[in-house]
């Protein structure tokens, strides 16, 4: 589905992303996960065209798209959310929902409609006439998600969209996430929450300093030395060991 | 489908005007309304819409009157037709200017400077190329007939501007209703998160500012024909595209009936103005700096945005 090659990039002095390779198959939720700074964002901003590495080749279904721009990605089917949630604020929900539709859809009556069911799906349905700019932020995240699955991507690339949501709310999200993925797009995330990431991923890829140092299902990579390592700077190996044993 | 109803509803409500005031003098005030309103739906397609502030409209303008005038004088096209070409004299303006401008990724106050830039270099040309009239500018020939898009009275100027407002609005409608509209609101909202959604944020906004140029270019056209004289200052100075855009700004960026009700209300204020203090040269320009000023401190939203606040707090009072 989705393969890197030897991807690098960096800013300045700073590598950002160093030699990053893995591959993504076809329907399975794969999260990313690392500390702050690892480069997670950097790569989800490469994979998704709006950056451009300096070495290595990402491929999408066999096709390159190294260096292609972020609509040209959209429009094969990788999409992705932004961390930072960027809603269309003077539009409101439906209509915020809709630009994704059309993407697909080239009548605006369809893509109404569509947006009303994705709306539903999200379990933003109550909100469509809102504009987005007056969403709280657990609603924000969900936008971001319903535009991005307006798309019918085939690849959906999640920027902490569980990033301060309470419980409730990330159960929500990640029986969302379960159902999108039921329908066939294959998911990969960036996760800081370990409870999410333990429950909802089939395999973890852990950054540190811009390279990729393990990959492996949830328990092994909790387990591992090199990831309690990366982690132990920031305190948060006990923590996540502790997660990963609960899960 | 209810502002379809809005349209057609105020279209028509306006086309009798000449014949019910039976006056030249209130006829060819309605005229100027109704032909700012016109440049200012132009412009609002491109800035209001799109989110695209050009300070250069006049670059469009010129061209549709000068490709207006030169064709008919020099080469003795036929007036309507003159007024098909000059749209397309600025289409292409706008194309040009777009693809310069966007391929850069010039966005927000550096738009605005080349737009701006665009127009002066514009009427630099047209003050020193021979074709152009050079300082001494164009004066159409008198030749009164309906054929010749010169009319006797000026219900028939008034009947032109109307169709082209028409038109305008027609466009706008169909910016709030299509797919193309959606993509444009959306890239003036947030250009990355739109283009992460596979927006295609160059052609969109060269598409829209191709069409802001065409319509600007007709209003430059029927300027000529109205007045039938034009000259570089005139046609690509400053004035027009400080109103072009003062208009919807006034009235409501983005929004249907925004520039035709900002149009009006700077009519009357220009009205009242002068008729308080005589027609001093620049004292609109004067008036119009004040009221911009004060329009983007107190009501940013415009007199429509404000119109549409009102009733939904009254909508919500009443609920």
């Amino acid at each position: 589905m989705l393969a890197l090659e030897g991807v690098s990039l960096s800013f300045g002095g700073l590598r950002a992303v160093e030699s990053a390779s893995f591959t993504l198959a076809e329907g399975s939720i794969v999260a990313l996960v690392g500390p702050n700074g690892a480069g997670k964002t950097t790569l989800f901003n490469l994979i998704s065209g709006f950056l451009v590495p300096e070495r290595g080749r990402i491929l999408f279904e066999g096709r390159d798209i190294t260096g292609m721009p972020p609509e040209r990605i959209a429009a094969l089917g990788l999409v992705r959310t932004f961390q930072i949630v960027q809603p269309f604020a003077r539009l409101s929900v439906r209509e915020n929902i809709a630009v994704g539709a059309h993407l697909r859809l080239a009548g605006r009556r369809q893509a109404l409609a569509m947006a009303d069911e994705i709306a539903e799906r999200v379990g933003i349905a109550h909100q469509l006439d809102q504009p987005a700019g007056e969403l709280t932020v657990a609603g924000r995240k969900r936008l971001e998600l319903a535009r991005a699955l307006a798309t019918a991507p085939r690849l959906l690339l999640l920027d902490e969209v569980m990033a301060g949501l309470n419980p409730r709310e990330l159960d929500d999200i990640a029986a969302v996430a379960r159902a999108i993925r039921a329908g066939g797009v294959t998911l990969l995330l960036i996760e800081h929450v370990m409870r999410a990431v333990m429950s909802l991923a089939e395999r973890v890829l852990v950054l540190n300093d811009g390279a990729l140092i393990a990959e492996g299902r949830p328990a092994e990579i909790a387990a591992d030395p090199r990831v309690i390592t990366a982690y132990l700077g920031a305190g948060a190996a006990e923590r996540m060991l502790k997660e990963g044993a609960r899960a | 489908m209810r502002s379809a109803f809005a349209i057609a509803l105020v279209l028509a409500v306006l086309l009798p005007l000449p014949w019910l005031v039976h006056s030249d003098f209130w006829t060819n005030l309605v005229i100027m309304a109704l032909y700012y309103g016109f440049l200012g739906q132009a412009w609002n397609l491109l800035g209001g819409y799109g989110g695209q502030f050009s300070f250069g409209h006049a670059a469009f303008f010129g061209t549709g009157a000068y490709a207006s005038a030169v064709l008919q004088v020099s080469l003795g096209l036929n007036p309507w037709l003159c007024l098909a070409l000059a749209a397309a004299a600025g289409a292409l303006t706008g194309a040009l200017i777009g693809a310069l401008s966007f391929r850069y990724g010039l966005r927000g106050s550096y738009f605005a400077l080349v737009t701006l830039a665009f127009a002066e270099v514009f009427r630099i040309l047209a003050d020193s190329l021979g074709f152009t009239g050079a300082g001494v500018g164009i004066l159409i020939p008198l030749k009164e007939s309906a054929a010749n898009f010169q009319f006797a009275s000026k219900a028939g100027f008034y009947l032109v501007i109307l169709a082209l407002n028409a038109l305008g609005l027609a466009c706008a409608w169909w910016i709030e209703n299509s797919r193309f509209g959606a993509r444009l609101l959306a890239l003036r909202e947030n250009e990355d998160a739109a283009r992460a959604l596979g927006v295609d944020v160059f052609r969109t906004k060269l598409a829209a500012i191709t069409l802001s140029g065409a319509l600007t270019a007709l209003g430059g056209s029927f300027y000529a024909q109205y007045f039938l004289y034009i000259d570089p200052a005139i046609a690509y100075g400053p004035g027009v595209s400080v109103e072009a855009l003062l208009v919807p700004i006034v009235g409501g960026l983005g929004t249907l009936f925004g520039p035709l009700l900002g149009a009006a209300a700077l009519q009357l204020l220009n009205q009242l103005a002068s008729a308080a203090m005589g027609e001093a040269p620049g004292l609109n320009l004067v008036l119009y700096g004040a009221v911009l000023v004060l329009m983007i401190m107190f009501m940013p939203q415009g007199l429509f945005g404000l119109a549409r606040l009102s009733s939904r707090r009254l909508a919500g009072r009443a609920g």
